[in-house]
């Protein structure tokens, strides 16, 4: 019982860490991307429409192989779009970056709503989505001897390699920001872009392609929550308001993917415990849903009444940055 | 005498749209010098030196390294030729340790390894006799230390071309003498040292060369050792130019403001205002001249209860009650609703003084808002008040209701200027009235200052331009550092008598100094 809550946990916890990681990344070049729940969106439509024309194609007898490159590529392709959006407007033409993240988070999810529908009315099937069970199985695929492992192996070794990439992508970035020159550049990058152009660091670089890389490992996180955790099944409007948590897992995580880890799998646990609760009424569960959103406030009030400067956001997070400006 | 200067500037010249703030700028220095740059605030310091380390490109002129033409488009380029600039307010990211800092954008071929950085960085540190953490955080050092964190930083690149921004202004006498320690050992190591400054003891004491500007135009050089304060004060405030500003002599003048030995600190607990006392009287103009920063804003803001003092009382003579009332440590609504009619034109017109997104009608409602009974608001006086400044001060607007942040910056100095003298104050403070006016509208500011001298306001008057400060007011303050360095009268006393004033610290500190020398 308390493995296959936590193996649940996790597996609603992975599309949060994703999102997170791709989000603290972006966050640390000094880009707010409060497009992040739009580009999930777009990033599992991708996905979704990938395989299916992929499925469609071959008539079901998937490659193993094909079947999770296509998926995985168009998924990459179409949330960095998402991400080079949000720099061209933000970055280039220094555009207010709270504005263009929410009309990308409003863009993401019609695109989303749009081209699932059309999906759905193409296959012509009677309830409103679409299910890629061949596609998803082979997401889904774990390692065989999981079963003989008991309790062991549910909690640690039953989830797909979407997961454990996330995990992998979650402590890379720590590495990546804590260890490296890369790192301390792009930290630099958000704390204090005048002092990292006086340096000779190249401001915008840093900010696009960290903006886009992180806009990439938020759509898979998308991309996860569509072959994994609903099998392969699409229908508008499930993915509900994950992209949100992720950007509240951020302030949470106090802006360390390592720390996004654990958190992602608490706030996925607030998001299974209702169900597995046998009395719990239909209002009860909803309230026991906004649990995560309380536990940020929390973290929030108690960083801001320590004041330590590490467990702050970046210093120019949301500012636009021009050098000749006087 | 023929060897190759380490940097030479030739005619180089810098607008930022159409105010020049370099035009044919010469200079050289040698290896294992130190040059002093000379110049009043809005000489051009600055930007000249922004333009050898990269931050902004010359429009015109030639720059030598070594002897070699070089072309200065980024930092990094500056780097590459080995320039170091530190600046007046310190580029270090605040979250990060002080070796962090000083190997940020460093492109190494070899591995990032901090501790490897942090040992070279005590290596460096012990040579010249710097006093550092390397693992310190930004955020828990003193202003000094992060001054010395930027020195090590361009060191650490291999800089021989040190530029230091105003180094002096943030540091105590003490760390000042540390500093100079430092700055003249580097010389012996052979660094060629830019300063920028404005204190001529330092240039006297410190340096080999100075080289002076005045607004953007580059007046010379000269050698230290060749040279004295007076010579060196003539080169930059100029000649007297005759304005022909009116100024007629004062009414009957009577005590408004008494401001009794009033000091306040900020955060870090620097002394912005210290022991600061004078009167300002009814029917005459008050000038306050200055060093930009020294501490006139602060004034300004604790006279109209925007500033906190931590000692000291600003009297107030009602002239219609006749009571005395202290002003400190009141709100700006507390002290209007003691019926002091105070009116403030502060420096920075549309963050301070008026709302740029909301039209002339609702700016002048800024003021008047309270007033009526009604839930609605009261929109004929102030629209009628708006028409009446737009006639009378010649206000170029389409209508009085364009935005504005639309008109241009004399305008909505008029629009600021005339709301104030609209609310008829006892006591008028207008800071920089005329910065970036034209001629004609500057002289229209000056008839308005002076028609409320007429009436018996008592005018203070912050200005940069020592011409219009000797010919429009009546007496000057002085300040430097927070400090008052002098109270004199316009009618006689000399722009040189002034300007002395505003660039000597106090004597001690200046024998302190000599007898480093010897």
């Amino acid at each position: 019982m308390i493995a296959t809550i936590i193996n649940r946990a996790v597996m609603q916890g992975i599309p949060l860490l994703l999102g997170s990681t791709g989000e603290i990344l972006t966050e640390k070049s000094g880009n707010l991307n409060l497009g992040i729940p739009g580009i999930m969106y777009v990033g599992a439509i991708s996905g979704v429409s990938g395989a299916f024309l992929y499925e469609q194609a071959v008539g079901g007898q998937v490659n193993p192989a094909l079947a999770i490159l296509i998926p995985f590529f168009s998924c990459i392709i179409g949330s960095l779009l998402m991400g080079l959006i949000y720099c061209f407007l933000t970055v280039t033409l220094r555009a207010n970056q709270n504005v263009t993240g929410l009309a990308l988070t409003t863009f993401g999810i019609g695109i989303g709503k749009f081209f699932g529908g059309s999906l759905i009315t193409l296959t012509g099937s009677d309830i409103p989505s679409i299910s890629l069970s061949a596609t998803s199985k082979v997401f889904k695929a774990s390692l065989p001897f999981v079963k003989s492992l008991g309790w062991v192996g549910e909690i640690f070794f039953s989830y797909s390699f979407l997961a454990y990439l996330a995990i992998i992508i979650a402590l890379a970035a720590s590495f990546v920001l804590n260890k490296t020159r890369i790192g301390l550049h792009l930290r630099a990058v958000g704390e204090n872009p005048q002092t990292a152009d006086a340096t000779g660091i190249n401001v915008s670089k840093y900010k696009y392609v960290f903006t886009c890389i992180g806009s990439a490992i938020a759509g898979l996180g998308g991309l996860y929550y569509v072959m994994d955790y609903a099998n392969g099944v699409w229908s508008n409007n499930a993915f509900g308001d994950r992209g949100w948590l992720a950007i509240a897992l951020v302030i949470f995580a106090i802006w360390k993917p390592s720390i996004s880890i654990l958190g992602s799998i608490l706030f996925g646990g607030l998001y299974v415990v209702p169900i597995y609760m046998s009395n719990i009424s239909v209002q009860g569960v909803e309230l026991v849903k906004t649990l995560p959103y309380v536990v940020t406030i929390i973290v929030l009030i108690i960083t801001s009444i320590r004041n330590k400067k590490e467990n702050q956001p970046p210093a120019s997070l949301g500012l636009s940055y021009f050098r000749e400006e006087r | 005498m023929d060897k190759i200067p380490a940097i030479e500037l030739r005619n180089i010249t810098k607008t930022f749209g159409g105010i020049v703030a370099n035009k044919n700028v010469c200079l050289t220095a040698e290896k294992g010098e130190i040059l002093s740059i000379l110049g009043e605030n809005g000489s051009g310091k600055t930007t000249l030196m922004n333009m050898i380390s990269g931050i902004y490109f010359p429009d015109s002129g030639e720059i030598f390294i070594d002897g070699k033409e070089v072309v200065i488009s980024s930092p990094k380029e500056a780097f590459d030729n080995k320039i170091g600039m530190i600046h007046q307010h310190f580029k270090l990211v605040d979250v990060f340790s002080a070796a962090e800092n000083i190997v940020l954008g460093m492109q190494d071929t070899d591995d990032f390894n901090m501790r490897k950085y942090s040992n070279k960085i005590r290596q460096i540190s012990e040579q010249y006799g710097f006093d550092i953490d390397p693992d310190k955080k930004i955020y828990e050092m003193s202003v000094s230390e992060k001054q010395t964190v930027e020195i090590i930083k361009v060191l650490f690149r291999g800089a021989n071309i040190l530029i230091l921004d105003e180094p002096t202004a943030v540091l105590t006498p003490q760390e000042t003498q540390k500093l100079f320690k430092i700055l003249r050992k580097m010389r012996e190591d052979g660094k060629t040292i830019i300063i920028i400054t404005h204190k001529l003891h330092e240039v006297l004491s410190l340096s080999d060369k100075v080289a002076v500007l005045r607004k953007g135009e580059y007046i010379g050089t000269v050698i230290t050792a060749q040279t004295n304060e007076s010579q060196l004060t003539e080169m930059m405030v100029g000649k007297k130019i005759d304005l022909n500003i009116t100024r007629n002599d004062p009414i009957d003048p009577a005590d408004r403001l008494c401001i009794n030995h009033i000091s306040c600190v900020n955060r870090e607990g620097v002394k912005l205002l210290d022991d600061i006392s004078f009167t300002a009287k009814g029917g005459e103009i008050l000038g306050i001249a200055g060093i930009a920063g020294s501490g006139q804003r602060e004034l300004l803001e604790s006279i109209a209860g925007l500033q906190h003092l931590n000692e000291g009382e600003i009297l107030y003579n009602n002239p219609k009650t006749g009571k005395t009332e202290n002003l400190r440590d009141k709100t700006p609504l507390q002290i209007r609703d003691m019926g002091v009619r105070l009116a403030f034109v502060p420096e920075d017109r549309l963050g301070m003084g008026l709302v740029g997104n909301m039209d002339i009608v609702d700016n002048m409602m800024l003021r008047s808002y309270r007033k009526g009974k009604s839930v609605f608001l009261e929109r004929k006086a102030p629209k009628s008040l708006a028409e009446d400044i737009i006639n009378r001060l010649e206000v170029a607007t389409p209508s009085a209701s364009t935005p504005v942040r639309r008109l241009s910056g004399g305008n909505v100095q008029k629009v600021l200027v005339g709301r104030e003298i609209a609310s008829s104050p006892t006591v008028l403070m207008a800071a920089y009235p005329v910065r970036g006016l034209d001629i004609n509208s500057s002289y229209l500011i000056y008839n308005l200052l002076n028609e409320q001298k007429q009436k018996g306001v008592a005018v203070i008057f912050v200005g940069e331009d020592l011409d219009v400060l000797l010919e429009l007011c009546d007496r000057i303050v002085v300040i430097g550092q927070g400090k008052i360095s002098g109270i004199v009268d316009a009618r006689n006393t000399t722009k040189e008598e002034i300007g002395l004033m505003m660039t000597k610290s106090p004597l001690e500190e200046i024998k302190e100094e000599d007898g480093e020398n010897e």
